[in-house]
């Protein structure tokens, strides 16, 4: 049997580590190296009944790899629009938004949240482009906000449909919080920033806490009963299932928002405005339409199709390639997201994907390929 | 009745000129949940290092090479039909194929169930 290596092979000496490393190894976790960090992808339960107990209860997560900074200054909202399709200024202080770092063709630098503060901003971006955004981010809004790089706080995201209980015992002023809104809230004497938000499509927290006080507070998390430990295996899946967008995969450089789907990130104030990186492309394509879109794909059989997968029409021509792809564990069979030419790209066309070269019928379908259950 | 492995991690169980392969605990164990099997057809011409079966977990996908050549008499359809089989029971129920030996000295390269434990302990 060939061994399922991992595409980011790393020198196990040169990965970093999250402040919870340890109690991950205590878990029983098994390590692997991501974005230059050694990360848990699984516990002993494995990712399916970690990714079925996310869907069911509540699952916690380390995401301290992730980059987390502010960046304040009287004129930082405007600034950071400068960089982002995203309203800001309209937003009220406390709510966070879901946008995307531009380059000058429309293509997504990364995705990434961004939550309004009284004086700024706080961000939290993605692992494998955290200095790169931060660099982009700073030269960018140079002489108008100041950025601060967050090193000394871990980043942990309890997940799923019991994460609201759990969290309003350990914190009753969590239970009012609704999707996409963030408070500053103490929790047994832990000074927390808490974003209820995730990226599983359940509702669910992001908790920023000091690196020293991260292992008690993960603890303190799996000692309620319905919290189970879960990795980045579940993760994955979990949003994928959701329809969510893994950078560097479903969404590049090479991929606009409207291209990939997620038009909503350039909000109407902006659409009326620009003033964005890449926005005469961007608005264009609003009105024009693409050559190819981002679209959900559900394999009729039960084998899954993977990353790079070709997709063809009915008549062997290629139309496009699978993005993210393999077993939707609460689905119950293969799923996957991908790039089609837009005449393909009408929900119920039936398209191959060429696996071990061999067509497999799939369909394109809506996503996500399970109903999200945020509190709103 | 003898046991023989792979490098690759697959398991061959040797009766007369026919082979029964799997995969083995340990390579299971390293892949995590089975969520996909792929077994060969009855019929099929295997030579020795072909790909012969898939196994996928949630995570990635791999293949089963044919530790020897021949031709396969069967594959299990049991674990097509529940891939959750495999991890369950790999060296019983959880078999992959049958093949019918074309070149019995390509067993001679395998190694005992011994040798293979030795080499598993070096791996981790």
């Amino acid at each position: 049997m060939s061994a399922a290596t991992n595409s980011e092979d790393t020198n196990p000496q040169d990965l970093l580590i999250t402040p919870l490393d340890g109690l991950h190894r205590a878990l029983g976790a098994k390590m692997v190296p991501f974005a230059g960090y050694a990360m848990p992808v699984q516990y002993p339960a494995g990712i399916l009944k970690e990714h079925l107990h996310t869907r069911a209860s509540a699952s916690l997560f380390d995401v301290s790899h992730m980059g987390q900074g502010f960046l304040r200054g009287a004129d930082a909202i405007q600034a950071f629009e400068t960089l982002v399709p995203g309203d800001y200024q309209a937003m009220q202080v406390g709510k966070t938004r879901y946008t995307v770092l531009l380059n000058d063709q429309g293509g997504i630098l990364d995705d990434l949240m961004a939550t309004r503060i009284a004086d700024g901003l706080y961000l939290v971006v993605n692992a494998a482009c955290k200095d790169q955004d931060f660099a982009h981010i700073e030269a960018g809004t140079k002489g108008r906000a100041t950025l601060e790089v967050l090193t000394d706080r871990a980043l942990l995201a309890l997940q799923g449909p019991k994460a609201g209980d759990v969290l309003a015992r350990l914190a009753p002023e969590t239970a009012a919080m609704t999707f996409m809104t963030f408070k500053e809230v103490t929790i047994n004497g832990i000074d927390c920033f808490v974003t209820r938000s995730g990226y599983t499509g359940e509702d669910g927290f992001e908790i920023s806490v000091p690196s020293a006080q991260a292992e008690a507070f993960a603890k303190l998390l799996l000692d309620q009963p319905e919290v189970e430990p879960a990795g980045l295996g579940a993760r994955d899946s979990l949003r994928l299932e959701a329809g969510l967008c893994l950078y560097g995969h479903d969404i590049t450089t090479e991929t606009t928002p409207v291209e990939a789907d997620i038009k909503w990130v350039v909000n109407k104030r902006r659409r009326e405005e620009g003033g964005f990186p890449g926005a005469d492309i961007i608005l264009a394509q609003l009105q024009n339409g693409t050559e190819q879109q981002r679209v959900g794909i559900l394999p009729e059989g039960r084998a899954p199709a993977r990353d790079g997968t070709e997709v063809q029409d009915l008549e062997g021509h290629a139309i496009g390639t699978i993005t993210s792809g393999g077993f939707g564990p609460s689905v119950g069979g293969p799923i996957a997201m991908g790039y089609v030419q837009s005449a393909f790209a009408a929900p119920g066309t039936p398209v191959n994907l060429i696996v071990r070269n061999k067509p497999l019928a799939a369909k394109i379908v809506k996503m996500p390929f399970t109903d999200k259950s945020y509190k709103v | 009745m003898s046991l023989k492995f792979t490098k690759d991690h697959e398991w061959i169980n040797l009766d007369g000129d026919i082979a029964t392969v799997g995969v083995t605990a340990y390579a299971l164990g390293q892949l995590g949940d089975l969520v996909f099997v792929e077994v060969p057809d009855e019929g099929r011409m295997l030579s020795k290092g072909d790909e012969a079966a898939v196994v996928e977990s949630v995570k990635a996908a791999s293949e089963v090479y044919a530790p020897v050549s021949g031709e396969v008499i069967e594959g299990n359809a049991g674990i097509a039909d529940d891939p959750a089989t495999v991890s369950g029971d790999p060296a019983e129920d959880g078999w992959f194929f049958k093949i019918r030996l074309s070149d019995p000295s390509e067993l001679d390269d395998l190694m005992d169930e011994e040798e293979y434990d030795v080499y598993v302990e070096s791996l981790d």
